[in-house]
């Protein structure tokens, strides 16, 4: 796969896609999208990445190890549970912030935290397996 | 009905859940920071002993606790139904699991921390916790992969190639065994449109036998066997335990096969009385066989592993004559040996690691003379080794009462008999177990009653000082062992309710629904 063509492309594709990926994490409360599908997107463009330019590059541009990007992923998660208790209501009940911003109504709450964990932990797990498959490879 | 506001004490039921992935996730991020591991896990762990301890208090005083996830009502959100069966075992769990922290910190080293035992512990006593405490049977699998990814996580961790090995054997049958529980419960959902466990209750109970439910009782038996190992879809088990690290055996022994107990009872017992009473007879034989073939092992192996192995099949056995007999006493006699079961067999590995750093060695015809060495460990050995043959005045000997009582209620002589020559056979295991490692004077091959000379001609030194790590986890279960056996009382209250509230789910069911529609 050490093409020129797909070395100048894949830096690109895979900036693109992160941002995709991130778009679909937020629009999927009431959308199709989500933590999970948002994160498949991004383990896709480190991939990618990895393809290219080699694992080494992949794990300077992640700056955090994929590892650690999970265990903070389910410590978010484990956080978004914690305001119902507030509440006094039951875990997981979701909590809403709504408000306006720049005259346009945001619409933030638990349940996106909770995503955003998922999000990490997608990606910081199935990193991993991919990055060390990669390695291997090369081996 | 869980209309009402929430109390603050129902949080009990999350909180050992919250604690250990909170805690796992912390552990994951400092993975190379070897030293902190430990400290992080017993510190976690301690947390969830004494939250589990909260909630079993609780459970005891109110009754069931029921709390739903994000405040969907059941059957529709997800419920977590505390019985006192489930807040003992919990409760149980986390104590084996701080033991094991303790016990790991001079076990295992820096290169296996950062491989990540902790994480792997406190994840694995998520999967264990969150089974124990759930009422929705898809949540149940779903806890059942978080556990077994963590054990193999664990069971690997030298990647010696019996461990590769012993791991692929333990990872392929418990996928298998997975795998059709998934497939039983997705017939389950199609006959009865329901997950929730108080649901499925009065569904099944509406079917009034009618139906596939039998089938499907027959797949769930099958599935939570293996989990389980009973005879005899066991051959994992001996094939995968004596492989990995000491403490990882005795997480597993003490663990994982009681998970697969747990499931039996609640599913098989509580959601299907009809359909167990249809299978009494043939989980009576399952498990006698299990008995029978446990104890036999037992007796024919030299390694210690492999033995203790064996007894953890063996006294599965007993817990699988509690659910073909099925009276409350049967039951709440197969809880006391399930929690028993899963205090003792832990320790008993660690009384292995103990013997292992002791006579350096793990084969019953190396060791020797180990009494004169350590007096402490002998004793503690023999307090273990009676427990688990079920003479009194240690633990397992009240529950063993209550089984036989409870058989002979039944009017099932022959499990009784069973139980009580498993009983007999064991304590001949046993009793050779200690001989051999501990009263004669040395090793195989050196005269007896004497210790072996040295090269320079000297005498092996008498006094062996004991880790502490060892002799804090194996001295605490050990007492916990002494307490339970000479004040049963508690536990049998326990036990009791826990066993009323599975034959009659009554409670169960209106904890989470208010009232028996």
């Amino acid at each position: 796969m050490n093409t020129v063509i797909f070395r100048t492309i894949a830096p690109y594709l895979s900036a693109l896609m992160m941002v995709f990926s991130i778009f679909v994490l937020l629009r999927g409360h009431n959308e199709p999208g989500g933590g999970f599908i948002g994160g498949l997107i991004a383990v896709s463009a480190f991939a990618i990445y990895g393809i290219a330019c080699g694992v080494a590059a992949v794990r300077r541009a992640m700056v955090v190890h994929p590892m650690s990007l999970a265990g903070i992923g389910l410590f978010i998660a484990v956080l978004s549970v914690l305001p119902s208790y507030l509440f006094a209501q039951a875990p997981m009940t979701s909590q809403w912030l709504i408000f306006d911003f720049l005259g346009s109504t945001m619409k933030l709450s638990t349940p996106l935290v909770f995503d955003i964990g998922v999000y990490l932990v997608v990606v910081g797990a199935i990193t991993s397996i991919a990055l060390s498959l990669e390695e291997r490879d090369v081996d | 009905m869980v209309t009402q506001p929430v109390q603050g004490a129902d949080w009990l039921l999350v909180l050992p859940l919250l604690l250990t992935m909170a805690g796992g996730a912390v552990a994951i991020m400092l993975r190379k920071k070897t030293a902190v591991q430990p400290w992080i896990a017993i510190g976690v762990i301690s947390l969830v002993v004494v939250s589990n301890l909260a909630l079993l208090s609780h459970v005891l005083q109110h009754g069931v606790v029921t709390i739903v996830m994000g405040n969907w009502l059941p059957p529709f959100g997800i419920a977590f139904t505390a019985d006192p069966m489930g807040a003992l075992f919990a409760l149980a769990a986390s104590i084996v699991a701080l033991c094991a922290a303790i016990y790991a910190t001079g076990s295992i080293e820096a290169s296996e921390r950062r491989y990540g035992f902790f994480p792997f512990l406190i994840l694995l006593l998520t999967g264990v916790t969150g089974a124990f405490l759930t009422g929705d049977i898809f949540n149940l699998y779903v806890w059942f992969e978080v556990l077994l990814i963590a054990s193999v996580g664990m069971i690997i961790l030298g990647n010696d190639k019996a461990q590769i090995d012993g791991g692929v054997k333990y990872a392929v049958l418990n996928f298998v065994a997975t795998t059709l529980f998934l497939i039983a419960t997705g017939l389950l959902y199609g006959l009865v449109g329901t997950l929730n466990m108080a649901d499925i209750a009065i569904k099944v109970s509406e079917l009034e036998g009618q139906g596939p439910i039998y089938g499907i009782a027959a797949l769930y038996f099958l599935a939570f066997a293996m989990k389980a190992a009973a005879f005899p879809v066991n051959f994992w088990l001996p094939a995968s335990y004596h492989t990995p690290r000491i403490v990882v055996s005795a997480v597993f022994g003490g663990l994982l096969t009681k998970v697969g107990v747990y499931a039996l009872l609640r599913v098989v017992l509580m959601l299907m009385p009809e359909t167990r009473e249809w299978m009494g007879s043939f989980i009576g034989f399952v498990a006698i066989i299990t008995m029978l073939s446990g104890v036999f092992g037992a007796l024919a192996q030299t390694d210690i592993r492999r033995m203790i192995g064996y007894l953890v099949i063996s006294g599965i056995g007993s817990m699988l004559a509690g659910l073909a007999v099925g009276n409350q006493i049967a039951v709440a006699g197969a809880i006391f040996y399930a929690a028993h079961s899963i205090l003792c067999m832990t320790a008993l590995y660690f009384l292995a690691g103990l013997m292992f750093n002791i006579g350096g060695s793990f084969s019953m015809r190396e060791l020797g003379g180990l009494y004169t060495k350590s007096p402490l460990t002998a004793g503690c050995a023999l307090v273990l080794l009676l427990a688990v043959a079920g003479l009194p005045p240690f633990s397992g000997f009240w529950p063993k009462v209550m089984l036989v009582e409870g058989a002979l209620a039944d009017g099932r002589g022959l499990v009784a008999a069973s139980i009580l020559v498993t009983g007999v056979l064991t304590a001949i295991a046993i009793g050779r177990f200690w001989i051999f490692c501990f009263w004669r004077g040395g090793p195989e091959g050196t005269e007896d009653g004497t210790l072996v000379p040295q090269a320079d001609g000297s005498v092996a030194a008498n006094a062996v000082s004991l880790p502490a790590n060892i002799t804090l986890s194996l001295g605490a279960l050990t007492a916990i062992i002494i307490l339970v056996g000479v004040f049963p009382e508690g536990v049998m209250a326990i036990v009791s309710k826990g066993a009323a509230s599975l034959v009659d789910p009554n409670a169960y069911v209106q904890s989470v629904f208010g009232v028996w529609p």
